[in-house]
């Protein structure tokens, strides 16, 4: 059973000799379990992206570290798979050559790459398109071959930086239930930013609010939202129930409530 | 409605600048769509028809421009004779091998530094310098230090076809570097890659467009300093055989040598061209 801490992480970029740094990340603290499905909501500026960054390894903390399974984080790894809002994948290689690409960068063999590959996408409903270019693709499908990227390489953790927000409504919610699936076949610890409140409320076990200036992490909660749904409710019920509008509201509540904050600061 | 018209020359004209809908198939305001090789075509046959015109006419003597005729008869007789006692594909072997191996010399070392200087502040720091002061100078101007170090033999005219070639291919892969987007490279990293893979998975693939763009214009401008390489003690090759014709007023093998080097150059980027669709069908796309 793996598992992830973020320890008392403080972000600060420096903005020059005489100006104070801007603390992006402020004393922030996170424990994720494998099984968990953990997602970051909050007003523009709060630090959802930078905590991401740091758990790809791509930032490394001003105070503070980040252990995966015991070891410290210091740089992006295999065992961190990242899904990006832009799908970021290779065009030069068509569907299964990008869903294999963790995998030949380990060097394993091509036979071998493929069929792993293709578990994958199959996995995502995409197996009759394995060998299409990648741009003559939908939005909704690229982003569908960046996640079965990701798996394919077997990581602890999958990052997912606001995956769907390029979509359309539609796609988004079919891909929302789709990930959702994926993650309780695999059970992989999961942390996943969005901008919506009722894909965060839908898709996640915990919710943690992050507020900005500094960037830190505010309330949290635990949902079920989608253990009712992977039991067999329609995604719709779910997010029609009383429960979960009446959270929607809460949520909303806060977030609107840094908004404003920020915006008086600027007036 | 008004009556048909025949189309007047300022009718033509204002059409081009007139809005209108596109028709279905095309995007309205996308700059110069369309094909233009009939156009092309037309616009070909009409340069030489006025040419024939003009010579024939007799507006212009034959050594000044001689007639479009005449130079495929020098064609057929250098092909057949030979010029300065060489055939005709000697001197053109002579030359594609100067121009092509320069360029392969200059892809195998401008490629690997332009990638260098893209990848790493040091090695840009090293080679900005030195690309950047040679660069805008001509060759010619650099070809007597050529002739006095390297001496007269091959080596100095490939040497200064090299070295103009060089400059735009490596500048060219330099910028390329800068194709991959950064998401493209966080993803190979955070799926194991070492520093190495993402330079020739993700940065040199992404950058195989402006390499490509680069090989071209490198190509173009070999073929501009190859009669400068031919200048000086040469005795073959198509800048040669130019230079010394010119030399004794024989305008048609001027001509002719100067519509070899044409084509060779064009058949060499329609090439590229084909190649670019094979190599990297994505542009643009992705």
């Amino acid at each position: 059973m793996g598992s992830l801490h973020v320890d008392h992480v403080t972000v600060e970029f420096p903005l020059g000799p005489n100006t104070p740094p801007v603390k992006a990340l402020s004393n922030v603290d996170l424990e994720i379990q494998s099984g968990e499905f953990v997602v970051a909501l909050g007003a523009s500026g709060c630090g959802k992206s930078t905590l991401l960054n740091l758990l790809a390894g791509f930032l490394s903390p001003s105070v503070g570290q980040i252990n995966l399974n015991g070891s410290i984080v210091v740089g992006p790894g295999a065992d961190r798979a990242v899904v990006f809002q832009k799908h970021a994948l290779l065009p030069w290689l068509n569907v299964i050559d990008n869903v294999a690409f963790g995998l030949k960068l380990r060097g394993i063999a091509k036979a071998e790459r493929h069929e792993i590959a293709r578990k994958h996408l199959k996995q995502l409903g995409l197996e009759a398109f394995e060998t299409h270019p990648v741009y003559q693709l939908s939005g909704g499908m690229q982003q569908r071959v960046g996640i079965a990227r990701a798996l394919a390489s077997d990581p602890e953790i999958l990052l997912m930086d606001e995956p769907l927000g390029a979509l359309d409504a539609l796609t988004r919610e079919k891909a929302q239930e789709l990930i959702i699936r994926i993650w309780k076949e695999t059970s992989k610890m999961v942390f996943f930013i969005t901008h919506s409140v009722e894909e965060a409320l839908f898709m996640g076990t915990r919710l943690i609010v992050m507020s900005p200036r500094p960037g830190r992490i505010t309330h949290t909660f635990d949902l079920d939202f989608s253990k009712k749904f992977l039991a067999g409710a329609d995604a719709r019920t779910v997010k029609a129930s009383p429960e979960f509008i009446k959270m929607r509201e809460q949520i909303l509540k806060i977030i609107f409530g840094d908004e404003e904050a920020i915006g008086s600061d600027h007036v | 409605m008004s009556k048909d018209k025949k189309p007047t020359s300022s009718s033509f004209f204002s059409s081009l600048f007139k809005i209108k809908p596109t028709k279905p198939g095309e995007v309205y305001g996308v700059p110069g769509q369309g094909d233009s090789l009939l156009i092309s075509s037309i616009s070909a046959l009409c340069l030489i028809g006025f040419w024939s015109l003009a010579t024939w006419a007799g507006w212009i003597k034959p050594l000044f421009l001689p007639s479009p005729l005449a130079i495929f008869n020098k064609f057929v007789q250098v092909a057949t004779e030979g010029f300065a006692d060489k055939s005709l594909f000697e001197h053109t072997k002579i030359s594609v091998l100067r121009v092509f191996g320069a360029l392969l010399l200059a892809c195998a070392t401008a490629i690997p530094v332009g990638l260098a200087m893209g990848m790493s502040r040091v090695m840009r720091g090293i080679f900005d310098p030195p690309i950047e002061f040679y660069r805008p100078v001509p060759p010619l101007a650099y070809l007597p230090l050529m002739i006095v170090w390297f001496g007269i033999g091959e080596l100095a005219k490939v040497l200064l076809i090299f070295l103009s070639i060089f400059a735009p291919v490596a500048i060219g892969t330099r910028s390329g570097v800068r194709s991959a987007a950064i998401e493209q490279v966080h993803a190979a990293y955070s799926l194991g890659a070492t520093p190495w893979q993402v330079l020739t998975q993700v940065i040199l693939p992404a950058a195989l467009p402006e390499i490509i763009t680069a090989v071209r214009i490198g190509m173009g401008v070999g073929w501009t300093t190859l009669v400068a390489a031919e200048m000086v003690a040469a005795t073959s090759g198509i800048g040669f055989m130019v230079l010394s014709a010119s030399q004794f007023l024989q305008t048609s093998t001027v001509i002719m040598g100067i519509f070899i080097i044409a084509a060779i150059a064009y058949a060499f980027d329609m090439l590229m061209r084909f190649l670019e669709r094979k190599l990297v069908p994505w542009k643009g796309r992705a």
